[in-house]
Formats: C-alpha cells, sequence, structure tokens
C-alpha cells in the first residue's frame, strides 16, 4: 500500500479506507438503520393520512386511500380550534427568541470583555446554573409567580428569558466573544468608544452567528417544551400552546381518532423539520462546539 | 458562515466549563476613571441576567430548602415540621418506586445511548459519501423526541394493537405483551425513545472524530493494528473526554426527563408506577396534590443525588478519561 497520498483532497478518509467493513456492506448497514430510525415519523405521516380502520390493520406505510379529513377534523377536534394554540406557541416562541438574544447577550458581553469587581465569582456562579436541574427552582418559582397572579398568562415562560436563565446561552456567546480578536476593541477605544457603543457598534453585529445559534435553538426548545406550559397555561383552554393542546388532545379522545391524532402531531412537528431543513448546519455546528441537545 | 468562527474544540467542551472563570490576570485595577465606567458599564450589562440569577435562581433555591422543612399547600402559610418531608420520603412506597424507576430509567438508556452515538459516529467518519444525509436522518430523531408530539406516536405504536406488535405477529410472536398497560414492559418504551434520540452526541463525538490526527492510524497500521485495535488503542482513549461529556451531560438530562412519561402514561406514571418518573412524581405532588412542602424536599433530594453522583464520576475520571495535554 502506498503510502504517497500527499495530493488528496481528504487525507483522513484515505487513511480510513483500508480498515474495517467494506463500504458497500457499511452503506447497506447504514441505510438500513436510517430506515428503521426514521419509520416512526413516517409511519406518523402516513397514520395520518389513512382511514382509521387501517392505522392498526395494516403495517403498510401506503394507505388504500388518501384521507385529508384526519387534518380537517383534527384541527377542530378539541371544540377551540388548533389556530389558537399554534397563535400561543408562536407568540412564546418569537418572545423567547427576543429575551434570550437581549438578555444573554448583555450578559456574554459583560463576562467577555468589561473589567468589574467579583467578575470571576459570578462567571463561577453562572456556569454552576447551567447544569442546574429545572425542579431545584421550580416549585418556589410557581409560587412567586402565582402570587405575583402570573399563572395562566404567558409571563411565567417569558419573563425568565430576558433574565437570562438559559445560562447556556451566555456560556455560548461568551465563548464566542472571547475568540473576537481584541484589536478591534482596542482600535476602537483609541477612537474613543465607550463600553456601550463598543457593544452596540463593534461586539452586537460580530456576535449575529452566535446569537443566530441561540435564536434557532430557543426558538426550538420553547416550541417543544412541555413542563412550564403544562404548569403555567394548562388552566384553560384559550391559553393552551400546541404541546399542551396535544397532550390533552390524547388524554381526552378515544381510540377511534388515532388518525386525527397522528395528523396534528405531525404539523405540531412541522416547524421543527422546516427549523432543520434550513438551518441545519447551524444546529450541528452548535452542537458540536457546545454540547447542545 | 458561523460555527467555524466558534473556535472551542469539542474535545475540551468539557474542560471549557471547570476551567477557571476568566480572563486576564488579576492585576489591582488603578481606580482611572475609565475603570469606573467600564466596572459601571459591567453591571448595567450583567443586570438583566444578575436580576434573573438572584429573583429567579437563587432566592428560590433558598427558599426551596427551607420550604422543604415545612408542610405548605399554598393556601395556608407554611408550617415548619423540620426533617418530616424527608422522613416520610424513605416511607412512601410510590416514591421509592419512583426512585427505582427513574435510576433504572437513567442507568440503562444512557449508556446504550451515548454507545449508539459512539458506534454510528465511528462508522460514519470515514469519509463517507453521503455523509450529511446519514447524520442528518440519525440527528433528527434528538430533535423531535422530546416532543409531545413523538410521545403521541410511541402510544400508537407500542399500544397492543400498534404497530410494533403487529410487525412481531408478522414475525411469528403470536402474542406479544401490550407494552404500555404492562408494567414489566412499559419502562422499555420509554428507554427505547431515549435511545432512539441519540444523534446529538453522535455529533460531538463526530466533531472529536475529526480532530485526531490521521497519522496516528497511519502509523498504527504500519505496524500491523487491526480496526479493532485501532478503535481500543486511538479512537476510544482519545474520545473519553467526550464520553465523560456526553455521560454526564445525558445522565443529568435523564433525571429531569418529563414530557415522555407524562404523555404516554396519560399524567399517572402508571401501569403501577412503572413509569413514574421522578419529575413526574415531583409534579403530582407539588401540582396536584398542592403538597409544596414534600415536592421541595424531593427537589433538594435530587440536587444532592445529582451532585454526588457528578463529583464521585468526575473523581472516577482519573482513571479512565485520557486528556492529551495531560499526559504530555
Amino acid at each position: 500500500m502506498t503510502t504517497l497520498r500527499v495530493g488528496t483532497a481528504v487525507p483522513e478518509a484515505s487513511a480510513r479506507r483500508k480498515a474495517g467493513l467494506p463500504r458497500g456492506a457499511l452503506h447497506l448497514l447504514l441505510i438500513a438503520g436510517a430506515i428503521f430510525m426514521s419509520y416512526p415519523l413516517l409511519w406518523m405521516i402516513s397514520s395520518s393520512l389513512k382511514p382509521e380502520s387501517e392505522i392498526f390493520s395494516s403495517t403498510s406505510l401506503i394507505p388504500s386511500q388518501f384521507k385529508f379529513s384526519n387534518y380537517i377534523d383534527g384541527w377542530t377536534a378539541l371544540g377551540v380550534p388548533f389556530t389558537g394554540f399554534y397563535l400561543n406557541s408562536l407568540i412564546l416562541c418569537v418572545a423567547a427568541v427576543l429575551g434570550n438574544i437581549f438578555s444573554c447577550s448583555l450578559a456574554a458581553y459583560a463576562f467577555a470583555r468589561l473589567r468589574f469587581p467579583l467578575r470571576g465569582l459570578l462567571f463561577a456562579l453562572m456556569l454552576g446554573t447551567i447544569m442546574l436541574p429545572f425542579q431545584a427552582t421550580i416549585v418556589p418559582q410557581y409560587i412567586m409567580f402565582k402570587s405575583l397572579g402570573w399563572v395562566g398568562t404567558f409571563l411565567p415562560v417569558v419573563v425568565p428569558k430576558f433574565l437570562a436563565v438559559d445560562t447556556f446561552f451566555v456560556f455560548l456567546m461568551v465563548q464566542f466573544i472571547r475568540n473576537l480578536p481584541s484589536e478591534l476593541d482596542d482600535s476602537a477605544k483609541i477612537d474613543g468608544c465607550g463600553p456601550y457603543r463598543l457593544y452596540f457598534h463593534v461586539i452586537l453585529p460580530l456576535t449575529v452567528p452566535a446569537l443566530a445559534t441561540t435564536a434557532v435553538f430557543t426558538f426550538l426548545w420553547t416550541w417543544n417544551d412541555f413542563f412550564s406550559q403544562l404548569l403555567y397555561l394548562g388552566r384553560s383552554v384559550q391559553g393552551y400552546t400546541v404541546p399542551v393542546a396535544l397532550s390533552t388532545f390524547v388524554d381526552s379522545s378515544s381510540q377511534s381518532s388515532w388518525g386525527q391524532m397522528m395528523a396534528m402531531s405531525f404539523l405540531s412537528l412541522l416547524p421543527i423539520l422546516g427549523f432543520f431543513t434550513v438551518f441545519q448546519r447551524l444546529l450541528m455546528d452548535g452542537i458540536s462546539t457546545t454540547g447542545l441537545k | 458562515m458561523t460555527g467555524d468562527d466558534v473556535v472551542v474544540p469539542a474535545a475540551g467542551a468539557s474542560s471549557a466549563a471547570d476551567r477557571p472563570a476568566a480572563g486576564p490576570p488579576r492585576r489591582r485595577p488603578r481606580r482611572t476613571p475609565a475603570r469606573r465606567t467600564e466596572a459601571v458599564a459591567g453591571f448595567v450589562f450583567l443586570l438583566p441576567w444578575l436580576i434573573g440569577f438572584i429573583g429567579l435562581t437563587l432566592f428560590p433555591m433558598i427558599a426551596s430548602l427551607y420550604l422543604s422543612f415545612t408542610k405548605y399547600d399554598l393556601l395556608s402559610s407554611p408550617v415548619w415540621i423540620g426533617l418530616q418531608n424527608y422522613i416520610d420520603l424513605f416511607h412512601d412506597e410510590r416514591y421509592l418506586a419512583s426512585v427505582r424507576v427513574t435510576l433504572f430509567y437513567v442507568f440503562v438508556s444512557v449508556p446504550l445511548k451515548v454507545a449508539f452515538a459512539l458506534l454510528l459516529a465511528t462508522l460514519l467518519n470515514r469519509g463517507l459519501r453521503g455523509l450529511n444525509v446519514y447524520r442528518s436522518i440519525y440527528y433528527l430523531p434528538s430533535l423531535l423526541g422530546a416532543s409531545v408530539a413523538v410521545a403521541v406516536l410511541w402510544r400508537q405504536l407500542f399500544s397492543g394493537q400498534g404497530l410494533v406488535n403487529s410487525v412481531l405477529r408478522l414475525l411469528g410472536w403470536q402474542s406479544p405483551p401490550d407494552w404500555l398497560a404492562n408494567p414489566h414492559t412499559a419502562i422499555y418504551t420509554l428507554i427505547l425513545l431515549s435511545v432512539w434520540e441519540f444523534g446529538s452526541p453522535m455529533i460531538i463525538f463526530l466533531a472529536g472524530l475529526r480532530q485526531i490526527p490521521a497519522e496516528y492510524y497511519e502509523a498504527a497500521r504500519v505496524d500491523g493494528a487491526s480496526w479493532m485495535q485501532q478503535f481500543f488503542r486511538i479512537t476510544f482513549p482519545l474520545l473519553t473526554p467526550l464520553v465523560f461529556f456526553n455521560l454526564v451531560l445525558q445522565v443529568i438530562g435523564g433525571f429531569q426527563s418529563f414530557t415522555q412519561s407524562y404523555v404516554i402514561s396519560g399524567g399517572s406514571g402508571g401501569p403501577v408506577d412503572s413509569t413514574l418518573l421522578y419529575s413526574l412524581y415531583l409534579y403530582q405532588q407539588a401540582f396536584g396534590l398542592l403538597h409544596m412542602g414534600y415536592g421541595t424536599a424531593m427537589a433538594w433530594v435530587l440536587l444532592l443525588a445529582i451532585a454526588i453522583f457528578t463529583t464521585g464520576f468526575f473523581l472516577t475520571s482519573r482513571y479512565w478519561v485520557f486528556y492529551m495535554d495531560r499526559s504530555k
């Protein structure tokens, strides 16, 4: 075997070619795995188009007849149409994104670039809260929000985002800002830029990639988040978000509306699939650099 | 575009977190006006986080510790009962069941999930054509898995007449169990759902694999090392920091699982409490029965358990986690 492969475009790849399984077998294995992995989702789509009786009687992915009525009937199955639930979810997600971008970026700039007393201690405390399980604070938070009269409104879900409670994103942005060349700051300072103008005119425009990662993950997590939405918005149908509505749907309905449930479930995943398609690269990079979900 | 600029090497992701706090060398700042402006600005920028930290983390944690020694139902004021909540916990059959269920769930699903992630990452990291397509397909479940929609889907798949049993019957198993109704099997559906989401640790492993210099493998091959030897002597040791990182992350995440057990069991944790994950029982106690004191005691036990686990795991890491820079 010749090792003179200096000019190859992908040196690592060629170096590993000889190891392990032959390529063809590997591809077959990976394709089989991929089908197995995605089968449940394909099944969800196919079930949403099937007549009710067929969902449980046939294992085929192709419905004998395409029944879009599951989508139409499912949309209003809870009495209140899903339109309102989607609006609620959307408002919540947009507010959460704005909140996280605003608060996490401010805090990150302070930690990464400014010198002030107790910075080390505060930064350590901030890091410490990243791994803090939500159970640790949830009960007193609930009591607090209840006494403020916020339960049943969006506030308990949205306000914490404006207070940088998702410290993971602070950490992400601190890392990002620290990697920006400090010459930028120095030249801005020489030009008479104070810490405020430095943030708005130099740092903020440069952190757009990190802000985008934060925005996408915040949107996805808030869209999927069930616990806090159930806790704070689960009391009246008007306040339901999509996940709360879905869980109510599945608890309240009999076995006979699986088609509709699958239809509504699939629709609720569409925004995630859309985000995934558009921001795939951003998501992958976000995970591999920081260990986000 | 993005990420390429985020130069936190993935392999350092775990060590980045425990690196001492921050930046510049500790000099006593001279009290110039510019310094003072900067310090003031620091706190101005930090204000939202600071309010959040004090109001939504620090104060609630102290309050939670206090409440855990009281009986409190939101309606009348808290009554101090000392350690009673903690004593009750260990006589509460349902609590003990939820601890057992959660430990079983976490310690079965997490190793499987991380092992799958590692396996797929090594298979994918061979310069295969179509890598991006495979990566996306394998990753997607971990983005969807936490949703209510997928939990609803799981309820259909594993019901007595669901897809899984239809397939099993086709394969010749005449009377497969009713997975969700059987207290012995229900938890496995949750474990499977968790393992299905191995995509995100896989992405982390893939990023780590890309950083292993190809020369190591070349040298090993020159010496005649087999594929297995290369994996166990090069790949795995160099990935141990990421294995460690993923295990910690997934275990802590696993203890907080809620959505799936709530939706799949209809909020009950049944059948016979066999899917009663810790978070679900805490939810039932604190927000269903309004046993706020009891709920906070549960939260503190969990917090201590996670802290002890993480510390213990960190201590073991010296014996099996291999850091390049440390060995030099």
